[in-house]
């Protein structure tokens, strides 16, 4: 059982994000992390690969700057190696791009039996890479899925949906989309950092992987405008004193709630 | 380019049809003379509910087992081939949204914009607006080249409005053969609602987060709910941690609510959450951390503790009868 992962590197989600007043892209310059939401998707593939009794957990990234940071958590984590696609050309690219950058990505790897996404990544969001991927690559995919069982050829899955969750089953090869918590992601081991700083990972351009136009030539969309959203003023802010809770009845009277 | 023929991806639950499909058919009205929308399913059940709101034309395919984004998809372009191309599909921003749109995307070769709040057209081009880093900024994106235009839309962007149309004409279109990408089936489905009001309709909600401390706690918020006929709701942290299932998140991956008054409790306000909720007529937060950022936007702001504040209010309240 192969597996590959794909891991975005983002910018620290506990600074404030702030977008390149010349284009309108978000800041990514400063130290990028592994997206938090990548490290379910990590951890549930280090786990079905553990499950299957052989094989090996790849990465996938497009990142600029050549960086790297992100990707070697994952590989502390214990997956094998990767492939970072950088390249000062992608800035501006839209999610269709990224997906078919992603998917020759995968395709250089020698494909794999099960591609492992998160549901969005926490900086951009678009949260339609996953399913572009698989479109791009022509295989089938689940997304959303909050468990996963894979029995020989066949990956058996619960997708979240609006009202509950629905049982899935699909032929592997397939792509996968994962949902924050479906499984608790291991921690580094002292030993597994090490390990990462000298696992290959082969650093690639978009025009390696034979994929044009990118970047803002292939996005189908500009940004015209960045305004301020008018801000929601605070209100009242009280300590509680023991009776704050008659704050709250008092102003739920107001408001003919109760 | 001037849009002239608009299709809304609709979706619906045993024939009722859904409120931001609704939401979607009224505002592309106000933007072009044809509206048709594309539903997972027998068009039929759904041709006068759409047409009511303005539709003239539905699709309807029937995705048997199929997970339905990949079969929509697929045909959604054999209709594009064959003549009735639209210049812009509006998606509901949900699952089976994301997953059209998404194959769509590749099929066509075009760009999706996605988490949209608006649109506009200028007659030079059409131009969506997105907000971003919790909704404090607002990105206005215009598309470039040809059509179709793809973008999706968040629920409750804009208000539903009936027109009184004639019933939709029905067409019922074939799903051609997906091959390997058609082999993800749906072999069951579970609802997991709860049974008081409508996350995403309720007047209120009370919803609880990670200052619970623990997932038998959360029985305070449905307590306080059911006393206040509110909806209970729920931060990602708490969903992710397993105590409550993902139907009761509110947020950029759960429901976005626009209720009367929305109570948070032991919610420090994560861009994730305030992107779900900030619509809400009036906030109360309660949150031990004085800091926390959904203090920014509370119009009733209690710093305190929940374990002790929610008893009390329940108390209260009940007292009142």
């Amino acid at each position: 059982m192969n597996i590959i992962v794909c891991v975005k590197q983002i910018p620290d989600p506990a600074a404030p994000g702030a977008l390149n007043s010349d284009s309108n892209t978000l800041k990514r310059d400063g130290k990028l992390v592994i997206d938090d939401s990548d490290m379910y998707g990590v951890e549930m593939a280090l786990q079905l690969v553990d499950a299957a009794g052989g094989g090996e957990v790849s990465l996938v990234s497009m990142a600029p700057n050549g960086e790297t940071s992100g990707m070697r958590t994952a590989l502390a984590m214990g997956a094998a190696k990767g492939v970072l696609v950088s390249d000062p050309a992608l800035q501006g690219s839209d999610a269709l791009t990224t997906a078919k950058i992603l998917a020759a990505a995968i395709q250089r790897l020698g494909g794999a039996d099960l591609i492992v996404a998160a549901t969005e990544s926490s900086d951009g969001y678009t949260g339609t890479v996953p399913e572009q991927m698989a479109e791009v690559l022509g295989l089938p995919s689940v997304t959303f899925t909050k468990k996963i069982v894979i029995n020989g050829s066949t990956l058996q899955a619960s997708r979240q949906t609006e009202a509950g969750y629905d049982e899935v089953t699909c032929t592997l090869p397939a792509v996968i989309s994962v949902t924050a918590g479906v499984v608790e992601p291991r921690y580094p081991s002292f030993k597994g950092i090490m390990a990462a700083k000298s696992k290959p990972v082969e650093q690639v351009t978009a025009s390696d992987l034979g994929v044009t136009p990118v970047g803002w030539d292939g996005a189908g969309q500009k940004i015209t405008s960045v305004t301020q959203a008018e801000a929601r003023q605070a209100g009242e802010i009280i300590e509680d004193d023991g009776e704050a809770f008659n704050k709250i009845v008092g102003f739920l009277e107001n408001l003919k709630v109760i | 380019m001037t849009l002239n023929n608009i299709w809304v991806f609709a979706q619906s639950t045993n024939g009722v049809v859904n409120t931001a499909t609704l939401e979607l058919i009224t505002k592309a009205r106000s933007l072009a003379s044809s509206v048709s929308v594309f539903v997972s399913g027998d068009g039929a059940a759904i041709a006068a509910a759409v047409g009511d709101f303005g539709a003239t034309k539905v699709y309807g395919a029937d995705c048997g087992a199929h997970l339905p984004g990949v079969a929509m998809a697929a045909a959604m372009k054999s209709v594009i081939d064959g003549g009735d191309s639209p210049d812009l599909i509006m998606f509901p921003q949900s699952y089976e949204g994301r997953d059209a749109m998404a194959r769509l995307s590749v099929k066509l070769n075009k760009t999706v914009i996605t988490n949209n709040v608006d649109i506009e057209d200028s007659g030079n081009g059409v131009t969506v607006t997105t907000p971003i880093f919790g909704g404090n900024t607002l990105v206005a994106t215009t598309f470039t080249g040809s059509g179709p235009f793809l973008a999706a839309f968040r629920p409750k962007s804009f208000a539903p409005e009936a027109s009184g149309g004639a019933a939709a004409a029905v067409t019922a279109v074939v799903v051609p053969d997906l091959g390997a990408a058609g082999s993800a089936q749906v072999t069951a489905v579970h609802v997991e609602e709860t049974s008081g009001p409508k996350l995403d309709e309720a007047n209120v909600v009370v919803s609880g987060g990670r200052g619970l401390g623990e997932a038998d706690k959360y029985s305070m918020i449905e307590e306080l709910a059911k006393l206040l006929k509110a909806a209970p709701g729920a931060s990602r942290a708490i969903v992710d941690a397993g105590w409550v299932p993902y139907s009761y998140q509110v947020g950029q991956t759960g429901k976005v609510v626009k209720p009367s008054v929305y109570i948070a409790a032991g919610i420090s306000g994560a861009t994730q959450h305030m992107v779900g909720m900030k619509g809400s007529k009036n906030i109360i937060a309660i949150n031990k951390d004085k800091e926390a950022p959904i203090f920014g936007i509370a119009d009733l702001g209690i710093v305190g503790d929940v374990h002790k504040v929610l008893p009390k209010l329940i108390e209260a309240l009940k007292a009142r009868g």
